[in-house]
C-alpha cells in the first residue's frame, strides 16, 4: 500500500518535471496523443504560477478557474472523438494590454484598474478557436511605454534568473513567465523592442512579426504605426506553432496586411547553406560589452558551421533611430491615451469642473512615465514644433526604411545583440529615462521600418541571459525562425533553465 | 488694405449701404445617409434610446480600431461629382485631437489636407430676381465623424451632464465654400439649392430638425469709405437651425457689423475671428465665450487608417448613379415637355421622385400638358393636404398615366376623368375598373342623336337663340344632358346639336 503511493506520488512528481521540460509543440502532441490532458497540463502551470509568482510578479490576473474549466472541455471534446484545434489544451499566457472578453484588462495602469472588455482581442479569439486555453494575463510596464516593467502600476515583475533584476520591457511579464516555466507560451507587443529585449534578458525566444501580420484588434494601443502583437516561446519552432494561429489579416484591423499566411514551420528543417547574414557594423561600435561581443561572435561561427555566409552590411541612420521613435511613438501615444479621460470606463477623479477633472484624472491615473511620453507626444504635435518633430521624425523614418531596403539586396537577415546590456538592476535606470530609452537602441528600427524581429538566446554573461537579434525582409518570418530553429537544433542556451 | 488714415467717426456715421459689401462664405455639415456609421457597424438611425447605438468602436474602448465605411466614401464622391469638385485619387486620415466628453477617443477622425472632395462650384439664382444668378466655388469637402450629443443642467443647480453616443461616429460630409456670397439672400439660395441636390443625388435627407444638416456662416464687411477699402472683422456664425434662421441671422450680422463698426472703427487687423451663435427667438446674435487662447487641434495623420486610392473607374461607376441634376432637368422639362419655366420649378423642387412620376405619366399618356395639370391639381394638392410624400400617394404614375390616356383618347372628359380618379382612391381600383363602377360608356350615335332632339324639343328658346346666331347658348344645354346621360361629352354633345340645327362651321 505504502510502496503504492510512493509509486503514484513520484510519478506525479515525474509528470510534473517533464511537463516543465516539455516545448509547447511537445505539450500540443502528447495531449492530442492522449498522454497528457489538458486539465492536468493548466493544472501544472497554475501550481507552478502559485509557488513561484508571489515572488515573479509576472501575472496581474490568473484565471485559474477560466483555465481549468476550458481545460476539462477540451479533454471531454477529445474524449468523445471531436477534432481538436491546432493548440489543443496548450495553456497561454497573455499580455495585460491585450483584451479578453470577461478578463479584466488593465495595462498594467491604475487608469484601467477596473476595466473589464466585452470583447476577445483578435488573437484570443484566434488562440481559443484554436483550443489553447488563456492561464493569465501578465504584467507589462503601463500602457507598454518602458524597458524594464518596472513602470507597471501593479508591481515590478522580477527577472527569473536574478530577482534583482529587471526583466526587460514591456512586455516584461511575458518574458518572464515563459524564462520560469510559469507558461509554455504568452503573448506580448513590441513597439520599439518589448518583445525582443525582455526575450533577451530573461533568455527565451521572442518574435516580433512583421508590421500588419498579426492584427491590433483588442491591443491597447501605444504607438499604432509600431505595435505589433507578437510570441514568447521556449524555442523558435514553438514560435512558429504560434504564429501559424494568431497570423493573417483580419477584417477589424485596417493595418493588417493582406499577405498569405505562409505555414511558418514548413521551413525550420531546410538547411542554412547559402543563406546570407548581415553584419550591421553599427551594431559593434564602441560600448558592447565585451560578453556579448563574445557571444556574437561565437553565434556567427555556428550558423557559418551550418552554410550560412555573412556580409557586412551599414544602417546608416540607425543612430537617429531612438531620437525618431520616440518622437513618432509619443506623438501616436499622445492621442492614442487621449479617450483615458474619466468620462467612461476609466478610474474618475470627481471635481467640481470639466477641466479639473480631466487634470486630475489624468494626473492620478497615469504613472511618470505614461504622463512624461503624453506631454512629449503633445508638444511633439504642437503647432510650431511639428514641422520640426513629427514631420522630421518621418523623414528619418522613411531613410532607416531605405537603409534596410538597400541592407537587403546583400542579406536575407541582418544580426546582431538584441540589447546592449544583459537585463540590469531595478532602479539603475528610473531617474534618468534617456539611460533607459538607450535599452531599445537595437530594436527600435525595426518597428520604424515595419520589419520583423526575433530575439533568441544565445549566452550567457555572469549568470544572466544574452540574447541574439535576427531581422528580417518584410513578411519573411519564416527565414527568421529557420535560422533561429537550426541555430537551437546546434545550442542548449534556450533549454537553459534559472535555478528554481 | 490701406489702414494708414484712421477713419473719423463723422465719416463712418455717413457710410451707406451703397458704399457696403457683405462677404459670406459658408461651411454645411452633412450627415451622409448611410445605414452604419463612419468607421463601426452602428446603426445611424436617429432618435433612438440615448446609447443604444454604440460599440466598442465608437465609445473608443481600449484596444478598438476603425475600418473605413466604403458607402460613406461613395456618398462623398457621389456629392463631390454632383457640386462640380476634383475628387481626390488619394485621401488619407487625420485626427483632429480635443477634450470633450461627447468625444470618446479624444480626437475626431477628419481629413486635414487630403480631403476627399477638391476645388468645385454650384451655380445659384434667384426666380424672382433677388440677385443676379451667380457662382459660387466650393473650396473643399472632407469626411469626417460626427461627436455624441451633451445634454447640460441649464438650470444652474449643477445636476449632472448627460452624453447621448448614438450619433458619435455618423459620416458626416464638411462643405466649405469661398467667401463668394454677396448677401443673406444669395447664402439662403445657395443652401437651398445645396440640399435639392443632396436630395435628388440620395447622399443625404439634409433633414435640418434632425441635424442632418447643419450650417456655420463666416461674414464680415467690405466698406468703401474715404477713397479707402475696409474690412470689419471676420464672425463665424453658429445655430443657423434653418434656411430661415441662416437668412436672418446673416441679415442681422450685416446690421449689426455695420453698426459696431460705425461705432468702434474695428476693422480686421489684429482682430481675431469670434464666434457668435443665431438666437431664433430673441433674433439677435449672440456672441459666444471666447476661448483663453487658439485651439491647437494637434492634427496628424490617423495611424490606425490606411490611405484611400480611388481610381478612375471608381469615380466614373459614381457619376453612372448620380443622373440628372435638378438645374438639368428644369431645362429638360421645359425644352422636352413644354412645361412652362414656373411648371418646371414647381414639379423640381417637388424633389425627384414627384419628376419622376410626372415623366411617368406623361410618357403614358402621351400628354405633357394633362399631365403637369393633373400632378399639380390633382396629385400635389394631395400631397399637400394630406402632408404625404409622393410614394405614399395612392395612385401610381401607372393608374394615373392610364387614366390620362382615356381623356387624351376623348374617352372621357376631364370632369368625369376627376369622379374616376375618386372612386380608384376610394376603392383602390384601376381605371377601368372605375368606369365600369360608375357605370361610365361611350354614348353611341343615335343615342346621341335622339338625347339631342330630346333637348332641342325641350328647349325652343335655346333653339331660337342659336338660330340668331348665338351659337354659345347651346352650352346651357350641356348641364341638362348630363343630367339626363352623365357619359355624354360635353364636346361631342354640342357639336352634335350645331349639326343638327344647320349651324356647324
Ligand atoms: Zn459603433
Amino acid at each position: 500500500m505504502a510502496s503504492s503511493i510512493e509509486c503514484l506520488l513520484s510519478l506525479v512528481n515525474q509528470n510534473k518535471m517533464e511537463i516543465s521540460k516539455l516545448s509547447a509543440s511537445q505539450i500540443v502532441s502528447h495531449i492530442a496523443a492522449g498522454e497528457l490532458t489538458a486539465t492536468d497540463c493548466t493544472q501544472h502551470f497554475l501550481n507552478e504560477i502559485e509557488r513561484k509568482d508571489p515572488t515573479l510578479n509576472s501575472y496581474l490576473h490568473v484565471a485559474k478557474e477560466s483555465a481549468i474549466e476550458t481545460a476539462q472541455q477540451i479533454d471531454a471534446r477529445r474524449s468523445a472523438g471531436e477534432s481538436l484545434g491546432a493548440l489543443a489544451g496548450l495553456p497561454v499566457a497573455v499580455k495585460d494590454g491585450i483584451c479578453t472578453k470577461g478578463i479584466r484588462t488593465t495595462a498594467a495602469s491604475k487608469m484601467l484598474e477596473n476595466f473589464v472588455p466585452p470583447f476577445d482581442a483578435t488573437i484570443v479569439q484566434k488562440l481559443t478557436d484554436a483550443d489553447a486555453i488563456v492561464i493569465g494575463k501578465t504584467n507589462l510596464d503601463e500602457f507598454a511605454m518602458g524597458s524594464s516593467t518596472e513602470n507597471s502600476a501593479f508591481g515590478a515583475t522580477k527577472n527569473p534568473w536574478n530577482t534583482d533584476c529587471v526583466p526587460g520591457g514591456s512586455s516584461g511579464g511575458s518574458a518572464a513567465c515563459v524564462g520560469a516555466d510559469l507558461a509554455p507560451v504568452s503573448i506580448g507587443s513590441d513597439t520599439g523592442g518589448s518583445i525582443r529585449q525582455p526575450a533577451a534578458f530573461c533568455g527565451v525566444t521572442g518574435l516580433k512579426p512583421t508590421y500588419g501580420r498579426v492584427s491590433r484588434f483588442g491591443l491597447i494601443a501605444f504607438a499604432s504605426s509600431l505595435d505589433q502583437i507578437g510570441p514568447f516561446t521556449r524555442t523558435a519552432q514553438d514560435a512558429a506553432l504560434t504564429m501559424n494561429v494568431i497570423g493573417g489579416h483580419c477584417e477589424r484591423d485596417s493595418t493588417s496586411a493582406r499577405e498569405d499566411l505562409p505555414d511558418f514551420s514548413s521551413k525550420l528543417d531546410q538547411s542554412l547553406s547559402g543563406v546570407r547574414i548581415g553584419i550591421c557594423k553599427e551594431h559593434f561600435e564602441s560600448g558592447l560589452p565585451d560578453d556579448i561581443r563574445k557571444s556574437m561572435d561565437e553565434s556567427i561561427s555556428v550558423l557559418k558551421s551550418l552554410g550560412a555566409t555573412t556580409v557586412e552590411i551599414s544602417l546608416p541612420h540607425s543612430k537617429y533611430g531612438i531620437a525618431a521613435y520616440y518622437v513618432i511613438a509619443s506623438s501616436e501615444a499622445s492621442g492614442n491615451l487621449a479617450r483615458y479621460d474619466g468620462v467612461r470606463y476609466t478610474m474618475r477623479f470627481e471635481a467640481d469642473n470639466l477641466n479639473k477633472m480631466y487634470g486630475l484624472t489624468r494626473t492620478e491615473g497615469f504613472g511618470d512615465e505614461v504622463r512624461r511620453r503624453i506631454m512629449l507626444g503633445t508638444y511633439a504635435l504642437s503647432s510650431g514644433y511639428y514641422d520640426a518633430y513629427y514631420v522630421k521624425a518621418s523623414k528619418v523614418r522613411r531613410l532607416i526604411k531605405n537603409d534596410y531596403t538597400k541592407a537587403f539586396e546583400s542579406c536575407d537577415v541582418i544580426l546582431g545583440p538584441t540589447a546592449p546590456s544583459t537585463a540590469f538592476k531595478f532602479g539603475e535606470h528610473t531617474t534618468d529615462p534617456l539611460t533607459m530609452y538607450l535599452a531599445d537602441i537595437f530594436t527600435v528600427t525595426a518597428n520604424l521600418a515595419g520589419l520583423p524581429g526575433i530575439s533568441i538566446p544565445c549566452g550567457f554573461s555572469d549568470g544572466m541571459p544574452i540574447g541574439l537579434q535576427l531581422q528580417g525582409k518584410s513578411f519573411d518570418e519564416a527565414t527568421l525562425l529557420q535560422i533561429a530553429h537550426q541555430f537551437q537544433q546546434q545550442t542548449d542556451w534556450h533549454s537553459r533553465r534559472p535555478q528554481a | 488694405m490701406n489702414t494708414n488714415t484712421q477713419i473719423s467717426a463723422a465719416d463712418r456715421e455717413a457710410v451707406t449701404a451703397a458704399e457696403v459689401t457683405t462677404i459670406i462664405g459658408l461651411e454645411v455639415h452633412v450627415q451622409l445617409q448611410t445605414k452604419s456609421k463612419l468607421f463601426c457597424g452602428c446603426s445611424t438611425l436617429f432618435g433612438q434610446e440615448p446609447n443604444t447605438q454604440t460599440c466598442p468602436v465608437c465609445t473608443g474602448m481600449p484596444g478598438s480600431l476603425p475600418v473605413l465605411n466604403k458607402q460613406a466614401l461613395k456618398l462623398s464622391i457621389k456629392t463631390g461629382l454632383a457640386l462640380n469638385c476634383e475628387i481626390a485619387k488619394h485621401t488619407k486620415w487625420d485626427r483632429k485631437n480635443y477634450f470633450y466628453p461627447d468625444l470618446p477617443k479624444g480626437y475626431q477622425i477628419s481629413q486635414l489636407d487630403q480631403p476627399i472632395c477638391g476645388v468645385g462650384y454650384l451655380d445659384i439664382s434667384d426666380s424672382d430676381g433677388a440677385f443676379e444668378p451667380k457662382r459660387v466655388e466650393i473650396e473643399r469637402a472632407h469626411l469626417e465623424e460626427d461627436a455624441g450629443k451633451s445634454s447640460h443642467d441649464e438650470s444652474g443647480r449643477g445636476g449632472k451632464s448627460k452624453i447621448d453616443l448614438n450619433r458619435t461616429g455618423t459620416p458626416l460630409l464638411e462643405i466649405v465654400t469661398r467667401p463668394d456670397m454677396r448677401s443673406a439672400a444669395e447664402a439662403k439660395a445657395f443652401l437651398q439649392s445645396l440640399k435639392m441636390i443632396l436630395t435628388y443625388i440620395e447622399v443625404s435627407d439634409c433633414n435640418m430638425q434632425e441635424g442632418s444638416l447643419r450650417c456655420d456662416g463666416n461674414i464680415n464687411l467690405h466698406i468703401n469709405v474715404g477713397g479707402q477699402k475696409i474690412a470689419t472683422p471676420i464672425v463665424e456664425i453658429k445655430n443657423m437651425n434653418s434656411f430661415r434662421a441662416a437668412e436672418r441671422a446673416l441679415d442681422y450680422e450685416v446690421k449689426r457689423q455695420l453698426a459696431e463698426w460705425k461705432e468702434t472703427g474695428g476693422t480686421i487687423e489684429g482682430a481675431p475671428k469670434r464666434t457668435f451663435g443665431w438666437d431664433d427667438q430673441a433674433e439677435v446674435t449672440i456672441a459666444q465665450r471666447e476661448k483663453e487662447e487658439a485651439a491647437d487641434y494637434r492634427y496628424f495623420p490617423d495611424p490606425d487608417l490606411i490611405a484611400v486610392v480611388t481610381t478612375d473607374e471608381q469615380i466614373d461607376a459614381i457619376r453612372e448613379e448620380i443622373g440628372t441634376l435638378p438645374s438639368r432637368l428644369r431645362n429638360d422639362l421645359v425644352r422636352e415637355h413644354q412645361l412652362s419655366e414656373y411648371d418646371a420649378n414647381v414639379l423640381v423642387n417637388q424633389g425627384r421622385g414627384v419628376v419622376d412620376y410626372f415623366l411617368s405619366v406623361a410618357k403614358t399618356c402621351d400628354n405633357s400638358k394633362l399631365a403637369i395639370n393633373w400632378v399639380n391639381q390633382e396629385v400635389l394638392r394631395h400631397l399637400n393636404e394630406t402632408n404625404s410624400a409622393i410614394d405614399q400617394y395612392p395612385i401610381g404614375s401607372d393608374g394615373m398615366g392610364d387614366l390620362l390616356k382615356r381623356i387624351t383618347d376623348g374617352d372621357l372628359d376631364q370632369t368625369r376623368g376627376k369622379d374616376v380618379l375618386s372612386a380608384m382612391m376610394e376603392d383602390s381600383i384601376d381605371a377601368a375598373a372605375a368606369i365600369e363602377k360608375l357605370g361610365i360608356r361611350q354614348v353611341d350615335s343615335s343615342e346621341l342623336d335622339s338625347l339631342c332632339q330630346q333637348l332641342l324639343d325641350a328647349n325652343p328658346k335655346v333653339v331660337a337663340q342659336v338660330q340668331e346666331g348665338k351659337v354659345k347658348a347651346l352650352g346651357a344645354l350641356v348641364g341638362q344632358a348630363r343630367k339626363i346621360n352623365p357619359n355624354v361629352n360635353p364636346g361631342t354633345l354640342q357639336a352634335n346639336l350645331r349639326k343638327m340645327l344647320g349651324v356647324d362651321g
